[in-house]
């Protein structure tokens, strides 16, 4: 809302406020100035002139050379290029040295050869936006009134000598979406009086009823309908002050009636009509819902189907208007428009959100009525804008209103103590102050028993229980007086849950690896949302998706984690490391929703350690990949509950692929991505690991315990075996692991070899096996015995002892 | 023989001043002093002394042979410090040379926010909790008295799955979960999670973003006490000396409503391009719990009441690090996260 201060002090009295200072004072007791608009800032030397002459350019086409009294002794040459300028006109002139908005600056110049001593201006030169221009002059100069006085500045006649205050409003404070809201306000913040517009006018003997009828079909949706008919109006250009007063709020003059029902609608809140009695056609009005599939076409020429539950305003026979959103084409007002009629209505404000959603037409009367007007001043902006047409279009006010009312308005009752608001607000605001605040709010209220018995104006829709009355004072006593204090409550012991512990852990080990954390999109594509799942579920689509892109909720992290490397990678970032801890959302559980399950992924590629000057370069492998894994479940208690087997999934390359599994059930990929895959994605050898977190850290694990420090020396031997390829380290570890007795301490590779000198389909696998009896030291012999046993078992099942 | 101990013990010193390393001084003792050396022949021949003569002479021999020795060994200390410092020459590396990168990874810098914010309020006696972030639209919005058909719904759009549930447009729905399992007794919550806004994608808005929202809920809870809260927290998060003020607002699940601006960081308040010339910066909305709020989640507005909070972990970044364009928060380019490493203070 565009808040003129001009305008504004029609009815409160802000003199000696500077605009700056009212703004803040707005913005600190509830409502935020979001600018504050001086519109004559840098403008200077800006004066009405006088068109004696005007001829054509004779070098240009399209330039005229203008004689302009400005005032002065001598008129000024002036060449203009508007295509409007003629003589006789009153214009306005920027002189030599004058200022326009951005910093122009108008000198002499010679165009074509013709000196020019200024400039004759269009309103956007001036620094109004082209949207509230009229159309009239939307593309060449203002014309001002004849009126206007040659020399005389400009600025005042423009309403340039005002400035705007833009109110962002929240949305219970649509009172202020009004000036009379906003000076209401202001009075209260500035414990001033508010004036209220003149509405009293003349009205002509013969009644309105006589040449209107007024039906309502749907009083719930219409409690109030008032009309009145205002005859022999002279359509027309609106007065200089109105159309400025329109401009500075946002709104394109038109012509003086409709400019009258806009001025109103800013003025009170209250949207109005006007329609064209003769175009109405029937001298009556009715209001129903729509038919199924009835048809209108509205003022800005669109043709629109309309549904039953949609509240139409109709002559009787066909609908003239979409009932608190817009006017309808067939009933609007004219230049020969001579009589007029005004609705001022209570529109239900769920019946015009509605239909106001449902056909994508917001209008500025919407807005207000989705909102809820003041049911007290309906009637009363029909007053005032008859008395406007009255004394602006000189129309002839049919006395009486043709009225339809059924609307409560009486203001809400609120009833706080004093010792309420303190207690809430922790603080000790005495009661003389509370009654001030209450009394520059205009809340007329009663004390009764020590507590406030208020009645809420209906102008405050906001206003309805007691902690909005503990808002209402605080607000206006100052949010600056409450002290800083800490809750006063039983102490309770904070922290994270062990699982949220976990979490943190995860995402620094992660880290400590070499990983970055990514955070990416949950929406994806449909076709994408199950790619590389560790489980398919039904998928989770949005009703109405803004891309088909962002329209499913995933299955997988990889996807777009993958995206993410692909970002990188393609940005000279040849080596990334990224994981993601994050959920995925599959099918629908009890409550309806998707099982949301928490995930950790990571994708890695390029190099895994870097080529240093000394060298030691290493690229990613699924190795280094799956010894991030093991460190994981190491780091979280699991090491010993998980194993890995190869596995497969589209996507993957199919022979470097594990399973990860937790006890046996699976909870996790590690993998090489396929060799196309990668090539789709423009991306080098890259691993992947996708885990199924929750899972994991919801796992329990034993107590830690400590094991006392070995007192005895450990013995050590080696075993080099040759298998066919296919041979898994993980099955001979096994045969080794149950051939050994309690003394075998820890078992592992140390060398696998696959090359030439080995025979065709074979492979050399070496384990390291270390002893240990933490009650003694072993002897040679023992260990030698346990060896061997242990050695017979791999040859019994095929393995070749290598020396 | 005297004479010629004299002759032997000249030459002696002779070849150990000469000698040039540890290995030709070694030849000299041996050549001098060892077993078959002229010394121990000398020693060897006292016999043939008159045995008047041999305790002059042997301690003769003696004093000779300690001189030379202690000569040598005094030798071989030098010749010794000498090949040290050889070889530590030798080995000496140019130390500007670069170490041995150790390559690790961090935090997004939106974890690193919310992880500050967590710890500050894990350290006042608050919880962390979590929830669904598809949720039910009665926990999105009906149970935060933002029942079908409010107004207030237009502030935020939304993204539905069916009529009824939807992606959460703030994590506001894990506060009214928390108060149904809490059934009545006093809590204090701290709520960060992703959260879902039909919006374009551009350099302000991101149809997913993050929220942390926390929730006190207790008997006597005063606007003075979130006042306090909120002030300790600016403090903790944006310096000791910020100073807060508390703006009226409005939001549905709260009423009062404020938002709260802190002083400008940057200039301290005076005005500079951060806080837009006006000394303040707007951080967060916050409120008293509304009393439909509190009913619902089946406290009784007469006996309890609360504050709630909430702010948006990308502004905080944004404004902290300077950060131009929230979509860099979701492009995770790694020359964008590596900046969020070390730490600050």
């Amino acid at each position: 809302m565009k808040i003129s201060l001009n305008w504004l002090s029609d009815y409160v009295d802000i003199e000696g406020v500077e605009p700056a200072e009212l703004a803040e004072k707005i913005t600190r007791s509830g409502i935020e100035v979001d600018a504050v608009d001086n519109r004559s800032e840098g403008l200077k030397n800006i004066v009405v002139g006088h068109v004696l002459e005007c001829s054509q350019h004779p070098q240009a086409d399209k330039l005229n050379i203008c004689r302009v009294d400005v005032g002065e002794e001598e008129p000024s040459q002036i060449i203009c290029g508007a295509p409007n300028v003629a003589a006789g006109q009153k214009v306005v002139v920027a002189r030599p040295g004058a200022r326009l908005p951005g910093g122009v600056k108008i000198k002499k110049a010679k165009l074509r050869g013709e000196e020019s001593h200024g400039m004759i201006c269009s309103l956007q030169e001036l620094g109004f936006d082209g949207k509230v221009v009229p159309k009239a002059y939307a593309s060449g100069i203002y014309v001002l009134p004849e009126d206007a006085r040659p020399g005389e500045d400009a600025l005042g006649l423009l309403g340039l000598d005002d400035t705007v205050l833009e109110l962002d409003l929240t949305p219970n404070r649509s009172d202020a979406l009004s000036m009379l809201g906003a000076a209401y306000e202001a009075a209260a913040i500035l414990s001033k009086d508010v004036n209220l517009p003149e509405t009293a006018h003349e009205e002509s003997a013969e009644p309105a009823s006589g040449l209107l009828n007024l039906r309502v079909d749907a009083a719930e949706a219409n409690p109030l309908y008032a009309a009145k008919v205002v005859r022999n109006v002279k359509v027309g250009e609106s007065p200089e002050w109105l159309k400025a007063r329109l401009m500075a709020a946002g709104v394109r003059p038109l012509n003086n009636i409709v400019d009258i029902t806009n001025y109103v609608l800013m003025e009170y809140g209250q949207p109005l009509h006007a329609f064209d009695y003769d175009r109405l056609g029937t001298g009556e009005i009715v209001v129903r819902h729509a038919a199924e599939g009835e048809v209108i076409e509205t003022l800005d020429g669109t043709e629109r189907k309309l549904e039953p539950h949609h509240l139409l305003i109709t002559n009787g026979r066909e609908p003239v208007a979409i009932a608190g959103v817009m006017g309808g084409a067939n009933s609007e007002v004219h230049d020969g428009t001579t009589t007029v009629v005004i609705e001022a209505a209570y529109f239900s404000p769920a019946s015009v959100r509605k239909t106001s959603r449902e056909l994508g037409l917001r209008s500025d009367a919407s807005t207000r009525f989705e909102k809820g007007v003041d049911p007290n001043r309906v009637i009363e902006a029909g007053e005032r804008a008859a008395a406007l047409m009255a004394d602006l279009a000189g129309g002839e006010v049919l006395s009486g209103t043709v009225l339809f009312d059924e609307l409560d308005k009486e203001p809400k009752r609120v009833t706080v103590s004093p010792d309420f608001i303190n207690e809430r607000l922790g603080m000790k605001i005495p009661f003389e102050e509370m009654e001030e605040i209450l009394r520059r709010l205009q809340f007329p209220y009663e004390a009764v028993n020590g507590q406030f018995v208020i009645d809420a104006p209906t102008r405050r829709v906001d206003i309805s229980i007691p902690e909005d009355i503990v808002e209402e004072i605080a607000r206006l006593y100052g949010y600056d007086e409450i002290p800083a204090t800490l809750p006063v409550t039983e102490s309770l012991p904070g922290g994270l849950t062990p699982y949220q512990d976990k979490r943190r852990t995860v995402r620094r080990y992660l880290e400590g690896a070499g990983l970055y954390q990514a955070i990416t999109y949950s929406l994806t594509s449909e076709s994408e949302s199950q790619k590389f799942a560790l489980e398919t579920a039904p998928v989770t689509r949005l009703l109405m998706p803004m891309s088909e892109e962002r329209s499913t909720l995933r299955q997988s992290l990889l996807p777009h984690l993958l995206d993410a490397v692909t970002y990188n990678t393609a940005r000279q970032t040849s080596s990334v490391a990224l994981y993601e801890v994050g959920s995925v959302f599959l099918g629908e559980g009890e409550d309806g929703l998707p099982t949301e399950v928490e995930h950790a992924a990571g994708a890695v590629t390029g190099e895994w350690s870097a080529a240093g000057w000394q060298g030691g370069q290493k690229r990613v492998d699924f190795f280094a990949v799956k010894g991030i894994v093991e460190g994981l479940a190491t780091e979280l208690g699991l090491s010993d509950k998980l194993s890995f087997r190869k596995g497969e999934m589209d996507g993957l390359h199919p022979g470097r692929t594990a399973d990860v599994l937790l006890d046996g059930e699976r909870v996790g990929i590690i993998a090489q991505l396929h060799p196309s895959e990668q090539k789709a994605r423009d991306l080098k050898d890259t691993v992947v690991f996708e885990l199924n977190l929750q899972r994991l850290l919801r796992e329990e694990t034993e107590p830690l315990l400590y094991t006392p420090v070995p007192k005895f020396p450990s013995i050590s031997r080696d075993i080099a075996l040759v298998v066919p390829k296919a041979v898994q380290a993980a099955a001979l570890e096994s045969t080794i692991r149950t051939n050994a007795g309690s003394i075998l301490k820890d078992v592992h590779v140390f060398d696998v070899y696959e090359g030439d000198r080995m025979e065709e389909g074979m492979k050399s696998i070496a384990f390291s096996l270390t002893y240990l009896d933490p009650e003694r030291t072993l002897t040679d012999e023992e260990v030698s015995e346990m060896h061997n046993r242990i050695v017979a078992a791999l040859e019994s099942e095929g393995a070749q002892i290598r020396n | 023989m005297e004479q010629q101990l004299q002759q032997l013990k000249d030459e002696a010193l002779q070849a150990i001043a000469s000698a040039a390393d540890v290995k030709s001084l070694n030849d000299v003792r041996v050549k001098y002093l060892g077993k078959k050396g002229p010394i121990t022949d000398l020693l060897k021949g006292m016999g043939k002394l008159p045995a008047e003569e041999r305790p002059k002479m042997g301690a003769l021999v003696n004093e000779v042979r300690g001189e030379v020795t202690a000569e040598l060994e005094s030798r071989m200390a030098v010749l010794e410090e000498e090949a040290v410092a050889k070889k530590l020459d030798a080995e000496s590396i140019d130390v500007t040379l670069p170490g041995t990168p150790v390559r690790t990874g961090n935090h997004h810098p939106l974890t690193r926010i919310i992880e500050e914010i967590e710890d500050f309020f894990i350290s006042m006696g608050y919880e962390v909790a979590e929830g669904p972030e598809v949720e039910k639209d009665y926990y999105n919005f009906e149970a935060l008295n933002l029942p079908k058909g409010h107004p207030a719904r237009d502030m935020q759009d939304s993204f539905y799955i069916t009529e009824d549930i939807l992606l959460r447009t703030h994590t506001s729905p894990v506060q009214a979960r928390t108060m149904e399992a809490k059934q009545g007794k006093p809590f204090k919550i701290i709520c960060p999670g992703k959260v879902y806004r039909r919006d374009n994608d551009d350099a302000t808005h991101s149809h997913q973003f993050t929220q942390i929202e926390g929730l006190v809920v207790g008997e006597n809870i005063r606007m003075s006490d979130l006042k306090g809260t909120l002030d300790r927290f600016a403090k903790k998060m944006f310096g000791e000396d910020r100073e807060i003020r508390l703006r009226p607002s409005y939001f549905p699940f709260t009423e009062p409503s404020v938002e709260m601006d802190i002083s400008c960081f940057k200039c301290g308040g005076s005005g500079c391009n951060v806080c837009k010339k006006t000394g303040w910066i707007e951080i967060l909305g916050a409120g008293m719990v509304h009393p439909n709020v509190l009913r619902m989640g089946g406290y009784d507005p007469d006996v309890h009441s609360g504050f709630a909070f909430g702010m948006g972990p990308e502004r905080i970044a944004m404004l902290k690090y300077g950060i131009e364009d929230i979509r860099h928060f979701y492009t995770d380019d790694l020359r964008f996260i590596g900046q969020f490493r070390r730490t600050e203070g």
